[in-house]
């Protein structure tokens, strides 16, 4: 009775064992992955459809004849990037993104470093405070950062959206970079300053180089928070043609122009592309910096 | 001969320094003091200028980039030439002096004054007391929000950290097709949220009956004999299709990281299991869950926070008309839509006070699992 019992539960456990490890298993994986690339398969061919085909007909239809050129376009593209203004909006997510990746990691950097290698009193007690800010949801900062900036004539300038990209970032930067350089070597830092060097050539000379894993893995989950962002820069850039980014170009296009599928699909798409790229160049840092960056507030 | 090697002597420091000394001083005033003039035009440029595109853009990375590592250098080389007692005890704060006027500016003040504008008026001009709380708790629009986030963080926050262990199990099984099908679910995630928006946007659309349907959605639900919907204005159930845009986008991330956590799980612990005659599933939540607890608790407090501030998906696919509205884009409606600052401030310490607890717990057990 009980030994029966034993190989009955050990041949039942051996059947899933198998299941697990076979076939089906790759095929219900397979299907997941599927499901879940189908809504972004749908926008990539949509896109290169001629508009009134993309309104008259599922995205799906194509597949009857691929090999016909009449079924593709890249009109979509030239249309949004040179009308709608997308062109011009891809070049500002440029010139915001990238001082609002490089501005914050140079000041936490410089911070994370006396916080973890230089004496001063209230060390503790700042450091402290500084990643306590983590939990400061920056929808908290809009209104008075909004009028602080009507006072000073920044809004709407890219300057003033770096400096609020810093600034909300900041407390993770320093978190995460302090993290890192708080467990080098105390010996190497200590030899160098015997050595004679001063702090800020043992910062740019020897912890800094020593540091690049954690700041490349920073650098792109801010890389897409701030490419992806549409709240700040919605509130300090707006959705004006020559300042906006791209995200707050497209989620105008979408209130505007709700069914112009055409210009939807390849609007997104383009949006799409620069993150995309990082993602599958940079899928290793891309994880490391998303995993470490996923506690931002 | 040999005497005669050391001509080339360094001079005495003592002389060195002499005469060294005003002219480091001298270079060291002028050079902050040029830098803070072009940086002072570099400002006043960018924001003014309605110039080229492509000049501000190159003046604007130029600063923003060279800018920052100038202010550094400068300020360091100016405690350079302070009396050498006050110097060493002055140089750390040129380390952490940017980052705390920062964050002071950004973070600390502003929080000051929102607990402050959230007990005045609209035009922040009267004392109200309580009345902008009295409204984020208690009117019907604000229930409605309140009832929506629930919603939101209930069913994103479930499905994202079950779905994403069951498929970081079964993904750990299929040998070489595991990074392609791992890339595929966890690429939704490098998406912007406005992107995402219009994907689903697009899988939602609705076409009348007599027209062929467009959306993936409408087209499967036709295709198997219903009537095609307007999926967005269905209420209630329209905030479960957007609920499942974010469990969409988040899932993948959740995946990786539990797989990343499953892998670590050491294979004799398993092993010893099977040999003990534990079934698989018994392995799972008695071996694998336990020794992922660590893990799981970041993922979901994680993904809580991340949903409790949802604003872009709202935004973008209904702006919260037709029932869907939440916290943030209220937020967002009753400052620049209603301009009333007051009741806006009053949303944003709603969603201060749900942060706090779970990102206490988050960096507690971030800080444990790193001892």
């Amino acid at each position: 009775m009980n030994v029966g019992y034993q190989t009955a539960r050990g041949a039942s456990s051996d059947r899933l064992r198998r299941f697990l490890s076979g076939a089906p298993v790759r095929i219900v994986v397979l299907l997941i992955a599927l499901v879940w690339t189908l809504p972004s398969a749908g926008l990539l061919v949509s896109s290169l459809r001629p508009a009134n085909d993309i309104t008259s007909s599922g995205w799906w239809t194509v597949f009857a004849h691929p090999f016909e050129a009449s079924v593709w376009t890249v009109e979509n593209y030239v249309q949004v990037l040179t009308t709608h203004g997308l062109g011009n909006a891809l070049l500002n997510s440029v010139l915001v993104t990238v001082p609002s990746v490089v501005i914050p990691i140079t000041i936490a950097a410089f911070a994370a470093y006396a916080f973890a290698w230089l004496e001063f009193p209230g060390r503790k007690f700042l450091f402290i405070v500084v990643v306590g800010l983590m939990v400061v949801p920056l929808q908290m900062s809009l209104i008075p950062l909004l009028r602080l900036y009507t006072q000073l004539d920044l809004n709407g300038t890219f300057l003033g959206l770096w400096l609020a990209h810093t600034g909300f970032g900041l407390p993770l930067a320093v978190f995460l970079l302090f993290g890192y350089i708080s467990t080098l070597p105390g010996e190497i830092i200590e030899s160098a300053r015997v050595d004679g060097a001063s702090p800020l050539t043992t910062f740019t000379r020897l912890v800094l180089p020593l540091s690049v894993p954690v700041v490349a893995s920073f650098a792109i989950f801010q890389f897409l928070w701030v490419w992806n962002d549409l709240l700040v820069a919605l509130v300090f850039l707006g959705t004006k043609e020559e300042v906006a980014v791209v995200t707050a170009r497209l989620a105008a296009l979408v209130g505007r122009r709700g069914e112009q599928w055409h210009v939807l699909t390849a609007g997104a798409f383009v949006g799409m592309a620069v993150p995309l790229l990082v993602f599958f160049l940079l899928q290793r840092y891309f994880v490391r910096g998303l995993t470490a960056g996923s506690v931002k507030g | 001969m040999t005497t005669s090697v050391p001509v080339e002597s360094p001079r005495s420091p003592t002389l060195n320094r002499l005469t060294a000394g005003p002219l480091r001083v001298l270079v060291s005033l002028i050079v902050p003091a040029i830098t803070f003039l072009v940086l002072r035009w570099a400002f006043i440029f960018m924001r003014d200028a309605e110039a080229n595109k492509l000049a501000v853009g190159i003046v604007a990375l130029i600063i923003g980039v060279g800018g920052v590592w100038a202010l550094y250098l400068v300020t360091d080389n100016l405690v350079s030439i302070l009396p050498e007692g006050i110097r060493e005890s002055i140089r750390p704060f040129v380390f952490v002096g940017p980052a705390l006027v920062i964050l002071t500016l950004y973070l600390v003040y502003p929080v000051v004054r929102t607990i402050y504008l959230s007990f005045m008026g609209p035009r922040s001009e009267e004392f109200v007391g309580l009345a902008n709380y009295v409204f984020a708790l208690t009117s019907d629009d604000m229930l409605l929000a309140l009832r929506n986030n629930v919603l939101w963080l209930i069913f994103v926050t479930s499905f994202v950290v079950s779905l994403g262990l069951i498929i970081a199990v079964l993904v750990d099984r299929i040998g070489r097709w595991e990074p392609i099908a791992k890339s595929f679910i966890f690429l939704p995630m490098a998406i912007s949220a406005v992107g995402a928006s219009v994907i689903w946007k697009f899988v939602y659309s609705f076409q009348p009956i007599q027209r062929p349907q467009i959306g993936l959605l409408n087209a499967v639900y036709t295709a198997l004999g219903g009537d095609p919907q307007g999926w967005l204005v269905l209420k209630p159930w329209n905030n479960f299709f957007l609920i499942a845009i974010l469990i969409w986008v988040l899932t993948g991330f959740a995946m990786v990281v539990l797989s990343a956590a499953i892998k670590g799980v050491p294979s004799e612990l398993l092993e010893a299991s099977r040999i003990d005659g534990a079934s698989e599933i018994r392995i799972f939540f008695g071996v694998i869950i336990p020794y992922i607890r660590g893990t799981l608790i970041t993922i979901t407090t994680t993904v809580l926070i991340m949903v409790l501030k949802v604003f872009d998906i709202v935004f973008v696919m209904t702006g919260g008309q037709f029932d869907t509205e939440v916290i943030a884009n209220r937020m967002f409606r009753e400052m620049f839509t209603f301009g009333n600052f007051g009741r806006s401030s009053a949303l944003a310490m709603v969603l201060l006070v749900a942060v706090i607890p779970v990102m206490i717990y988050n960096v507690r057990s971030l800080e444990a699992s790193k001892r």
